[in-house]
């Protein structure tokens, strides 16, 4: 895979957010949250210079990265569409809502759209049960999604 | 002050919020202003006040009228009416599914009036944004009271006495917990709030941190006496942007009051609380787990002991509760633990509050005495089935939980009886299911959430759930044996004895729940190749009915795989190598003559 250019006023951002942290090795989620808020994803480049930063080795910043479903490798698209799967939305057919969006944007879960407009995934629970099924499409959430609504949400976005 | 005489509340929990009740707060404001009613009247923006079903919710005070599915074009009409001529807007108002009445004061709502509130006290109340409603309503006085009139020992003995137990999930006596981390002898100790609500389905932490910070931070520091700790970390999920938000001014606002800091209210009393946040994973709900994650660890559980209120956050003791456990806190040291002990069962005092979705009628977060049965909660609190259809099922305790069936529903709901009945509280997850769910694939659904949510770390939880997953996935399917059953429960329970942690000690319920529940479901499954909900795809087949086909064409129209054909005003046929059984067509015929076979 081709290297990752990190921009360097990012990066000077980042080492002064760890630098905020007092390059602790136990501030390693806190650092990490925010440099996806900077970032928008986490790639390999970025961790590698996370864990120097805060002097740990890169395979610990790694094993963090995957193990929390929150941290993302993959840019997302400009619009994140999230579907909740919490268990109040699948049984109330979220499952088919999700099916729905697959089926529009011809991509996977987890996948973005290549024109970078849309990425998908699933989440567990935005608390908004009454609500059920409930998808995201960034901050905004929509409630009582029908299948066939997800055609008019998508083309809320795609002008 | 003097002369407001109406104060509007509006929800501003996450459901209403998601339906504009951010609009409906700023219409109010620019409209009060408009109308030169700035003096008269005040807008509030509330926690939850439990009834999402009917959200955005406004409620209007001191008559207590309840205007349920307001929207923001709403707004004039309800200052017009109901501040300036006195008259209420009925149409906007609640309506009895039952008598068809309108109701207007939520006190005489079914689904309030078995509710009893102790944590949940002040959502729906008091601005959450503003400390003084919260000590408008004896906040911060429990604090006081425990600083300069009682000791530690004497504290822990009120928590003890009430009968409280943790909200979390286990149930382990609170009291006791906070006995023990005190009894540890060491330099430095932590009060750790868990607000890592991992449960999908369950809200309550979350609505209790957003319509009542305070209360968490003022049983923290409560503790924080007892146990002997100065520091305090509250544990709070990402996702939660608006729950983070308000406890971060609560802490800015507790600290400017001086209930939070060096000194506390003159007593030398020293505490403060930090946050800390979690980035998804269910697994950081377990304590050792969220202590890791809290170190900047991945979150993965160690053996206990040692219990954290002896070894736990960077090997100093600390004492873990849950937001919901700590929200009672200060009502039962101000009203008494013979108060909060008179209220629920033998075994399980006081209230719980539980998130209530699913196929039912009032999706909402309720909070009932122990002792209710799932049959009030339901029917009387939930206001039935949705859709007038039969009730199947209820799971409790989340992914952790078991499904509980209608010959469950007089149980009286506390801890010891929802693990006798094969669940358990959990956090206070409770899903409805119909008869349009099948209990199978139920099953297959809980087990995809944990094996997701798996840390890895101990075999039994890491592969055993997912091949326990891969037999469900098998019977769904329709490819599975009698014999596949057998390895569903012996698997099921060489997981619960084997595991390191409680996700895997607990994963396996569902199977075993439903297996036990519905063993003529698992049957049908596996030897007739039939699921009676018609959910499982790869066992049905959509039909048309001749008679009832008018050959209208609509389904062969709205088919996205061209699967139907038919002369127009001819009944038509599915070609089932061709259907992808997506249902488009049973939803769109009008003459009910598609089903599933």
């Amino acid at each position: 895979m081709a290297k990752v250019k990190l921009s360097e006023k990012k990066l000077a951002e980042l080492k002064e957010v760890c630098k905020f942290f007092n390059n602790e090795k136990g501030e390693l989620i806190n650092v990490l949250h925010r440099a996806q808020g900077i970032f928008g994803y986490l790639p390999a480049e970025l961790q590698e210079v996370i864990a120097k930063e805060l002097n740990i080795s890169v395979a610990q910043v790694y094993g963090v990265v995957t193990f929390y479903s929150f941290f993302t490798m993959t840019p997302k698209g400009e619009h994140p569409i999230s579907i909740c799967l919490g268990t109040a939305c699948y049984v109330r057919g979220s499952e088919k809502v999700l099916e729905e969006v697959k089926r529009t944007l011809k991509i996977q879960v987890g996948d973005t759209t290549p024109d970078g407009k849309f990425s998908l995934s699933c989440l567990r629970c935005v608390g908004a049960c009454g609500l059920a099924p409930v998808m995201m499409v960034g901050d905004k959430v929509y409630g009582r999604v029908a299948p066939d609504g997800v055609k008019d949400i998508i083309a809320e976005y795609n002008n | 002050m003097a002369q407001i005489k109406y104060h509007i509340l509006v929800c501003g929990g996450t459901g209403c919020r998601a339906s504009q009740s951010e609009d409906i707060l700023k219409n109010f404001q620019e409209l009060i202003i408009d109308k030169g009613l700035g003096t008269e009247v005040q807008v509030v923006k509330t926690g939850c006040f439990g009834f999402c079903e009917k959200g955005p919710i406004v409620k209007m005070m001191p008559d207590n009228t309840f205007y349920t599915k307001v929207s923001p074009a709403d707004c004039e009409e309800i200052l017009n009416e109901h501040i300036i001529k006195g008259r209420k807007v009925t149409r906007l108002l609640y309506t009895d599914p039952e008598t068809k009445e309108q109701v207007s004061d939520s006190k005489h709502m079914e689904f309030y009036k078995k509710q009893i509130r102790i944590a949940l006290r002040n959502c729906g109340f008091i601005n959450p944004e503003n400390i003084e409603e919260y000590i408008g309503r004896d906040g911060y006085q429990a604090l006081g009271k425990v600083l300069t009139e009682l000791t530690p020992d004497a504290t822990i003995d009120i928590i003890k006495k009430s009968g409280l137990r943790g909200r979390g999930g286990g149930g382990f006596p609170t009291g006791l917990k906070w006995e023990i981390t005190r009894k540890v002898k060491a330099d430095q100790k932590y009060v750790i709030c868990n607000a890592d609500e991992g449960d999908p389905g369950a809200f309550m932490d979350r609505s209790v941190l957003e319509g009542d910070p305070h209360s968490v931070l003022e049983a923290m520091a409560i503790n924080g006496y007892c146990t002997g700790a100065s520091k305090g970390l509250v544990y709070i999920r990402a996702e939660y942007p608006l729950a983070v938000e308000r406890l971060k001014i609560a802490m800015r606002q507790a600290r400017e009051f001086g209930l939070l800091g060096q000194n506390i209210m003159g007593t030398g009393f020293n505490f403060d609380v930090e946050i800390r946040y979690g980035a998804g994973a269910f697994v950081c709900g377990e304590e050792t787990a969220l202590i890791h994650s809290m170190e900047g660890k991945r979150g993965e559980p160690t053996v206990k002991p040692p219990f954290p209120s002896e070894s736990g956050y960077l090997g100093k003791p600390s004492n873990v509760n849950n937001v919901e456990t700590y929200a009672n806190i200060p009502v039962i040291i101000i009203k008494g633990a013979e108060w909060f002990s008179a209220i629920g069962t033998e075994k399980s005092k006081g209230t719980k509050v539980f998130a209530l979705a699913g196929k039912i009628n009032n999706v909402g977060l309720i909070e009932v005495p122990m002792g209710i049965t799932l049959r009030e909660v339901i029917y009387e609190i939930g206001g039935g089935i949705k859709n007038d259809k039969k009730f199947k099922a209820v799971q409790t305790g989340g992914p952790s939980g078991g499904m509980l069936t209608e010959k469950h529903l007089d149980t009286p709901i506390d801890y010891d009886n929802l693990i006798a009945a094969g669940s358990m509280m959990g956090s206070g997850g409770m899903i409805v299911m119909d008869e349009d769910d099948c209990m199978v694939s139920m099953a297959k659904f809980y087990l995809q959430f944990t094996v997701e949510e798996s840390c890895g770390k101990c075999s039994p939880c890491r592969i055993g759930n997912k091949r326990l997953f891969e037999i469900l996935e098998k019977v769904t399917k329709g490819q599975g044996t009698l014999e596949d059953l057998d390895k569903l429960k012996n698997l099921s329970n060489v997981i619960k004895d084997t595991s390191l942690c409680g996700l895997g000690q607990t994963s396996p319920n569902p199977v075993l729940s439903s297996l036990m529940n519905f063993p003529d479901e698992y049957n049908e499954h596996v030897v007739s190749k039939k699921c009676r909900a018609g959910s499982c795809k790869s066992l049905m087949q959509y039909i048309i009915d001749p008679d009832n086909c008018i050959g209208c064409t609509l389904c062969a129209r709205n088919c996205p795989v061209n699967a139907i054909s038919g002369e127009r005003k001819q009944p038509h046929i599915i070609d089932q190598e061709k259907c992808i059984k997506c249902g488009a067509c049973m939803e769109k015929c009008k003459f009910n003559a598609i089903h599933i076979n």
